[in-house]
């Protein structure tokens, strides 16, 4: 089984993240840049296959600027057979449309029986993408993924969703999209960062995937306005001298709020 | 067949299991309604479409467009795509509208992808000016204020729930049926279904204008007690940091922050919290923080507002207590 793990690289979010005041771009110098910690939880569970079923070949692909390469380097050292990472100037600050539709075009040459991904990035945050590629790709798409079932043909999974949990299934090729809930990432080992170095690492282009997204009739999400807002100032901070909780109930009822 | 407004906007509104209208569809309608001509769609079995219709109209749709199609409950997103793309066909919308849910997010990535609009995600509000509608964003952990737009076309919005709390007037209900037009593209299969407990007389987290909060330092499930106690004495929601939640106190729909729920109550009340970065982004943008640990470098007394360096379990007792006699006077 061929099983891709799409990797997004995301400002830390234990730092302070900023947006370009111009562009409204990610800031990408302003912070540290991670793996973000939910691709790292779905890469596991592929890992994890893979160590069950020694057929199962894993391939990391991220769309990133350059210096992406440690980060994705890193799941190369956790375990994954080769990296697929796809860079161009063309595609800083792209929207949904243009991530989606360049991933499914480097899922497809790849070749796959599974995608899975994150829920949800941490920056981003729209948890659009998942849908947006089995859509592209005509796929199932099992999202928010609290536990998972997978076997040569068929994944099955428990969906969490705002109403109520569902077990879903379909049979492969399918997306699907993990939560939280899954387990953490294991740690590369000295062993696997050695290894790394010597694994496939696929840099590619839009003209490698012959695309071209200058086309101006196609629909794209454009910025009208970007405003920081002041941090927030902390207010009093009392010790309890043993009637705090009268005080906060004061503040409360003064403040109208009880 | 009705002719539709030439700005018009297109609401996804969600029928439950139980042929309910989520609560999400009130803040969908009443948005669309400060932006143009509101339409709802309604994808339903036949059981529950009229039902579903009806208060759709009484949360402000002009007309209600109804898809019956019994494969809802057994496909997983495919059906409302397709419906929603039948309806969109109707009036070329200026902007789908579709509730920022786990089901809702699902559908919109399949529509913009199908149709290849712009999609803006996660939107707080929406406007519109002389070239069209719209996209209020905040991002970061409300850090910024973003305004989005597409280029051209149509725009697909998700909304975050509870971010819009204004309703719209109520309207005659006015229905259009559609046949409903499958497109055959690959879905999953939706086995089973078990709807979440129903809702206690506590108001939802999103939305919710007091939230209490508990975190690890509340120690153990039955100590958590403490925080619904609190929350009851307010009427409030519950909350919870992502180790509360780990730790199994409570249940995963209780997460504020980054990966959880971001909330903007009018009162947030964070006990044993220590107040890290992911959890702040899904709540400081609340418009009073109060906090309750005992470690005075504790990072929540940051951004709070009235903090009490303290155990909680002496001083949250007291607090339900002056709470409850000030209710008695
Ligand atoms: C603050 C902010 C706001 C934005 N708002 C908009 C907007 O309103 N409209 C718009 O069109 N674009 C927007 N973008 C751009 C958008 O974030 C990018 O297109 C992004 O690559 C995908 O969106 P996401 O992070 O929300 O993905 P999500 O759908 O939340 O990501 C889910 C999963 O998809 C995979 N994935 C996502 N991106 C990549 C990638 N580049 N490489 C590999 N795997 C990936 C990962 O597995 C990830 O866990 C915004 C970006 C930021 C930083
Ligand atoms: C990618 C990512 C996403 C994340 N998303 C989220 C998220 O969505 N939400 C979230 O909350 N976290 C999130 N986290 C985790 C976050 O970093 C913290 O680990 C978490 O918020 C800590 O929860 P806590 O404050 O309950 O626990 P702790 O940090 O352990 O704090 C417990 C606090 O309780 C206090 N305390 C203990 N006993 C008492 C007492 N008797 N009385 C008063 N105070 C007491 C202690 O002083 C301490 O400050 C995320 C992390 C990552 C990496």
């Amino acid at each position: 089984m061929k099983i891709i793990v799409l990797m997004k690289e995301v400002p830390d979010t234990y730092g302070e993240r900023k947006l370009d005041p111009e562009t409204g771009i990610a800031d990408r110098a302003a912070s540290d840049a991670v793996l973000d910690e939910i691709n790292e939880r779905a890469l596991e569970f592929a890992l994890a296959h893979a160590d069950r079923n020694p057929d199962t070949e894993v391939v990391v692909l991220t769309m990133a600027p350059d210096s992406a390469t440690a980060s994705l380097r890193k799941g190369l050292a956790m375990g994954a057979h080769s990296a697929v990472h796809i860079a161009d100037p063309a595609i800083v600050g792209a929207d949904y449309g243009v991530t989606a539709e360049v991933l499914s075009a480097a899922i497809t040459r790849l070749g796959f029986d599974l995608v899975i991904a994150g829920n949800q990035s941490t920056d981003g945050a729209s948890g659009i993408l998942p849908a947006m590629i089995a859509e592209t790709l005509d796929l199932p798409q099992l999202t928010n993924l609290t536990e998972i079932s997978l076997d040569d043909s068929i994944v099955r999974g428990t969906r969490a969703t705002d109403e109520g949990v569902m077990t879903v299934s379909a049979a492969l090729p399918a997306v699907i999209s993990v939560t939280e809930a899954l387990a953490e990432a294991r740690f590369p080992s000295f062993k696997g960062i050695l290894a790394a170095k010597k694994k496939p690492y696929e840099m590619i282009s839009l003209s490698d995937l012959n695309i071209t997204i200058d086309d101006l009739s196609v629909p794209r999400s454009i910025l009208i306005a970007v405003a920081e807002k002041p941090p927030r100032q902390a207010g009093v901070k009392v010790d309890d001298q043993g009637d705090a909780g009268q005080l906060i109930a004061e503040f409360l009822i003064s403040n109208l709020l009880a | 067949m009705t002719d539709f407004a030439s700005d018009s906007i297109l609401v996804l509104v969600t029928v439950t299991n139980d042929g309910q209208l989520a609560t999400s569809a009130a803040g969908l309608l009443a948005a669309a309604t400060s932006v143009g001509t509101p339409i709802a769609l309604v994808v339903a079995t036949p059981e529950q479409a009229v039902g579903a219709a009806a208060e759709a109209a009484r949360l402000g749709a002009t007309t209600v467009i109804v898809v019956e199609d019994a494969r809802v409950s057994s496909v997983l997103s495919v059906p409302i795509v397709d419906a929603l793309c039948l309806a969109w066909d109707l009036m070329n919308p200026d902007a789908v509208l579709i509730a920022n849910s786990i089901e809702g997010r699902d559908v919109a990535g399949r529509v913009a992808a199908r149709r290849r609009s712009s999609l803006a995600a996660d939107a707080v509000g929406v406007s519109r000016d002389d070239e069209g509608v719209l996209v209020h964003h905040s991002v970061y952990g409300g850090s910024y204020d973003i305004l989005s737009a597409t280029s051209t076309g149509s725009i697909v919005v998700t909304v975050r729930m509870g971010a819009i709390t204004a309703h719209a007037e109520p309207q005659p209900l006015v229905i259009e049926r559609l046949r409903h037009a499958p497109s055959n593209k690959s879905a999953a299969t939706i086995e089973s279904f078990t709807p979440a407990p129903a809702q206690s007389s506590r108001p939802e987290l999103r939305g919710a204008a007091t939230v209490v909060s508990g975190g690890r330092g509340l120690g153990s499930l039955a100590n958590f007690a403490l925080v619904e106690q609190l929350a009851d004495s307010l009427g409030a929601a519950i909350g919870a940091s992502r180790a509360a939640v780990d730790a199994g106190y409570v249940q995963q729909s209780c997460q504020v922050g980054q990966t959880g729920v971001s909330v903007s109550p009018q009162l947030y009340i964070a006990l044993g919290i220590s107040g890290a970065i992911q959890h702040r982004a899904g709540m400081q943008t609340a418009k009073t923080i109060v906090a309750i640990n005992k470690d005075a470098d504790a990072p929540i007394f940051d951004i709070a507002d009235f903090g009490v360096v303290g155990d909680v379990f002496t001083v949250v007792p007291q607090l339900i207590e002056a709470l409850e006699a000030k209710k008695k006077q």
